[in-house]
């Protein structure tokens, strides 16, 4: 089968459980509110505080999010030994790979924005100058995040220490996407323009690209038996 | 294999003798930061041994997956080790050089924080290589963390060029070490690489006796 035909496929599938269930959407959906509650109670109510940190803590949000949905891209084919069928498809498994990292970028940009608005309106803050130049920063730091976690989610599904493990390993390795992209929100949420800082954004292109190379190339090695 | 260890470890021992005695007694001190910069002589050569050590695991991680042979892993598992403990070095080396230069043990710099990284990496792939008990599979995957964690260390290397850091800049790279300085400097680099490479071979022979004892065990 074409690589990019089995991603379809396996991104389809992925996206009509999720329509059916919307289990993955709703616990994101809860689980952001109550962080973005949280940051309340750890900042306190100064606005100026919450602004100055906004960058770092939208990040954050936006990993222990993105953490919970990795682990559970994979832990949907844990049921009913679906792992087993995934290692059995025809052709490339790097196909695989790609619908995971496609569909893993959609449900975390899409909590990543409810995050951003429910942050703006319960911080007071004026977001919508900012709203088309972050959706891009916003995408390029997940596509990174993803392509990472997707591989680490596949590793970590077999073994116990999965819910440990996960974070331990993904964390230290995508600083290099994380560190740029919580950089270029800075500058965007500052009013600047994305090209302010250039050097931030080819950092951040170069490590997605190398990222999703290195992903696609080991990933059939990770669903070997 | 085993002549090959003791010549290394004795070489390794002379010349870790004679690189503290050019470093420590011999070299000028420092125009400006005086003694204390005789640090510099244990701090940078166990930083790029380290990344000697990282680079060894890249390639023989890609060996492994690549060729699927026993030997490939069992390096790149022996040159994870060393390099941990090279940074660890550096780590230490760097707090105390840190704390009279700088006034603090530790600052978030960009270099401090992404040599932690480094470190953390790699203790996460040592971790992983502990929780997976089939080896086989624990090669595979550590040969992803191994594979994935040079391009951090490349990241990590190059922070201190592209932000302006409490850290110097190396002053290897942009040649502005005096000769009396540079020497020691050398002679101590090649101790450490000849102390990696001695250390290697010490824990390749241990992964071997640890292999042979679990096929005698589930032999008999």
């Amino acid at each position: 089968m074409n690589v990019l035909v089995l991603a379809t496929e396996i991104l389809r599938k992925d996206l009509r459980i999720e329509a059916r269930s919307r289990e993955g959407v709703n616990t994101l959906l809860f689980f952001s509110a109550l962080l973005v509650f949280l940051f309340r109670f750890a900042l306190g109510p100064t606005e100026a505080q919450v602004r100055q940190g906004a960058p770092g803590l939208l990040w954050f949000a936006f990993i222990l999010t993105g953490l919970w949905g990795m682990a559970r891209a994979f832990q949907i084919e844990r049921e009913n030994d679906c792992l087993e069928a995934l290692r059995l498809v025809p052709g490339d498994l790097g196909g695989v790979y790609l619908g995971k990292v496609v569909g893993g970028c959609c449900v975390m940009v899409a909590t990543e924005i409810a995050i951003v608005v429910m942050f703006g309106l319960f911080f007071h803050l004026d977001l919508w100058p900012a709203g088309g130049r972050l959706v891009p920063v916003l995408i390029l730091g997940t596509v990174g995040f993803v392509a990472i976690g997707t591989l680490f989610a596949a590793i970590t599904a077999h073994l116990k220490a999965r819910e440990v493990l996960l974070p331990l390993l993904l964390l230290p390795l995508v600083i290099p996407v994380l560190l740029p992209a919580s950089r270029l929100t800075e500058l965007v949420l500052a009013g600047e323009s994305l090209g302010a800082e250039p050097h931030w954004l080819r950092l951040l292109l170069v490590f997605d690209l190398v990222f999703l190379v290195l992903g696609y190339l080991t990933f059939p090695f990770v669903m070997e038996d | 294999m085993d002549r090959l260890g003791v010549t290394l470890g004795l070489g390794a021992g002379a010349l870790v003798v004679a690189g503290l005695w050019m470093g420590l007694v011999q070299a000028p001190p420092d125009a400006v930061q005086g003694e204390v910069q005789r640090i510099m002589y244990l701090h940078v050569p166990s930083i790029l041994t380290a990344y000697l050590a990282f680079t060894v695991v890249l390639v023989c991680s890609i060996g492994y997956l690549v060729r699927g042979t026993r030997g490939w892993d069992r390096l790149a598992h022996a040159s994870a080790e060393v390099g941990v403990v090279f940074t660890a070095i550096t780590l230490f080396t760097g707090a105390i050089w840190g704390k009279p230069t700088w006034g603090v043990w530790w600052t978030w710099d960009a270099r401090l924080t992404g040599t932690a990284v480094l470190f953390l990496v790699y203790l996460g792939y040592l971790m992983l290589r502990s929780v997976v008990e089939d080896q086989d599979r624990a090669g595979r995957f550590a040969a992803v963390v191994g594979i994935l964690g040079f391009f951090d260390m490349i990241f990590t290397h190059m922070a201190v060029e592209w932000f302006r850091t409490l850290h110097q800049p190396s002053s290897l790279q942009r040649g502005t070490i005096d000769t009396a300085l540079r020497l020691p400097l050398y002679v101590n680099l090649l101790a450490f690489v000849v102390l990696y490479a001695y250390f290697l071979t010490r824990r390749l022979r241990l992964a071997a006796l640890d292999e042979a004892i679990e096929a005698r065990d589930l032999g008999g």
